[in-house]
């Protein structure tokens, strides 16, 4: 298991940000993964919104996660439903519960998708998968 | 019961052959079911003042009416979001005419989803990265199934009910298919070792656990129940209807709530259920959430969703994993015909006929109604 290496089919879309999410995908350039905090209340909520859910502030900042956490859910595309899959499947997609509570969706570099489970605790790494693109994925923290 | 409660029915039901490739346009499909449907009630086309559409429907009510030869058009509208509105949009019409804005009101839908637009495509329902897509898409999160897929695994891990438990229902719904000339399946058998043999779509979700992909249309016709004791057919009553959306906690559990408080019944006076299954695990998830049952998996364990069951009747013409998958008004349909007793897979003396279309989006109590 030690050799397989996550491989991401290169013609997936890339994020095209709104202007209220660009603060989570700049931070990610800089090998951070944030969360927007609510300033008013101190809720986190991903993804972001104009609004806090729970006090309907409007101002924010954004909190570093620990990026520690543990796979919640997990998905495995067999079917290339997407011309980007085409040659790339099974993939394996991730729910990750993060330690400080919101969930992030994204790939396990380092563990091949008929052995991913729920519970397994991971943490972030950073793969810059174009120039100026970076996304959050996880490996697994060996006990 | 309230004010709103029995004071419309559901007059008239038709639909088109169901079909890989239609070779008709989407409007056509949706101005044959109507046909269809406006003749099953005996209601002739230009008695219709109301006409209400899926939000993703292409046919506008302006081209309908032109079509249908309607002189006054009174009241129209959608609901939006997805395929998941067809209870919703039962409400909406039902409302309109308890509150007199309309007579007669036609639902509709018609699609080309097999030869058009295949919502099980990446490449149709995806959003290129942008909005929410910026955060999913790009990890391989691409279609509807993606993510409901996620929320099955999840389920699965939580109450422990597993892919031979999805299964059982795919096989009681084809064995509905079985007996209903309409369907897709109705000549292909399915047994619970096919189910598991076939090939994996989108892990938890083998391919029988996934919708059809159909090209075909629906309709319903409304009208008040005096208008409906009129025209000596069968009376289906709309008893209670609710919608459910974004909230706290599962949509079908809220709307559960307020469907039977409305109601005044209790889950085990509903005779027949209907439940919108894009993905055929989730009947079993809704069945719990609306209170039916505290564990689908002996449910089905004990074969409870078959028609000819004591239990719990589950998709009786099929559902959209064996009939069609028209987006929820098939579904409708079917709840309908299970009140009139007209059913190809019908249950014995039903009173009470329930039908989600959205895994809670929306739902309605039909009832049968003395004439
Ligand atoms: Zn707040």
């Amino acid at each position: 298991m030690s050799e397989w290496r996550f491989e991401r089919p290169p013609e997936l879309p890339l994020p095209q940000p709104t202007e209220e999410a660009q603060p989570f995908f700049e931070a990610l350039k800089e090998r951070r993964l944030v969360v927007q905090c609510c300033t008013d209340c101190g809720a986190l909520q991903h993804p972001p919104r104009a609004m806090c859910g729970s006090c309907q502030s409007m101002t924010f900042h954004w909190e570093e996660m620990s990026g520690k956490g543990c796979v919640y859910s997990y998905v495995v595309t067999h079917q290339a439903v997407h011309p980007a899959l085409v040659g790339y499947t099974p993939l394996a997609t991730v729910e990750v519960a993060l330690a400080e509570g919101p969930h992030v969706t994204s790939n396990l570099v380092d563990v091949p998708p008929e052995a991913v489970t729920i519970g397994t605790p991971v943490e972030v790494v950073f793969d810059e998968v174009a120039a100026g693109v970076v996304l959050p994925l996880f490996r697994r923290i060996s006990n | 019961m309230t004010a709103f409660s029995n004071a419309v029915a559901i007059v008239g039901v038709g639909e088109t052959d169901y079909s890989r490739a239609s070779g008709r346009t989407e409007l056509a499909l949706s101005l044959q079911a109507i046909r269809a449907a406006l003749d099953d009630a005996g209601i002739e086309p230009r008695e219709v003042d109301g006409l209400m559409k899926w939000w993703v429907d292409t046919s506008t009510e302006a081209e309908v009416a032109a079509n249908l030869g309607i002189r006054d058009l009174a009241w129209w509208g959608e609901v939006n979001q997805a395929g998941n509105v067809g209870a919703p949009l039962v409400a909406h019409a039902a409302a309109a005419i308890h509150a007199g804005l309309a007579k007669v009101v036609v639902i509709y839908r018609g699609v080309n989803g097999r030869s058009g637009r295949r919502y099980g495509r990446g490449d149709v329902t995806g959003q290129g990265g942008r909005s929410g897509g910026a955060f999913t898409e790009p990890h391989g999160l691409l279609t509807p199934q993606h993510g409901l897929a996620m929320v099955a695994r999840r389920r699965m891990h939580e109450t422990g009910i597993t892919s031979r438990h999805f299964g059982m229902q795919a096989v009681a719904q084809r064995r509905h298919a079985n007996r209903n000339p309409r369907a897709t399946f109705y000549d292909r058998t399915l047994s619970l070792e096919e189910h598991q043999a076939s090939r994996l779509i989108v892990d938890p979700f083998h391919l029988f656990d996934c919708c059809l992909e159909t090209d075909g249309g629906g309709a319903l016709v409304l009208a008040s129940a005096d208008r409906a004791r009129e025209l000596g057919r069968p009376i289906v009553l709309i008893r209670a209807a609710a919608q459910s959306g974004p909230g706290v906690g599962s949509p079908a559990a809220r709307g559960a709530k307020r469907l039977f408080d409305m109601a005044r019944i209790g889950r085990g006076d509903v005779d027949v259920i209907q439940i919108y299954d894009h993905f055929g695990p989730f009947v079993l998830f809704a069945l719990e959430d609306y209170g039916f049952v505290d564990d689908a998996a002996s449910l089905v364990d004990e074969g409870g969703t078959d028609f000819d069951s004591d239990r719990l009747p589950v998709n009786t013409a099929g559902g959209h994993l064996s009939e069609a998958y028209l987006q929820g008004i098939n579904h409708l349909i079917e709840a309908t015909r299970q009140v009139r007793g007209e059913s190809t897979a019908q249950v014995s003396n039903v009173r009470f006929s329930f039908c989600d279309t959205g895994i809670g989006t929306g739902s309605v109590i039909l009832e049968r109604g003395e004439s």
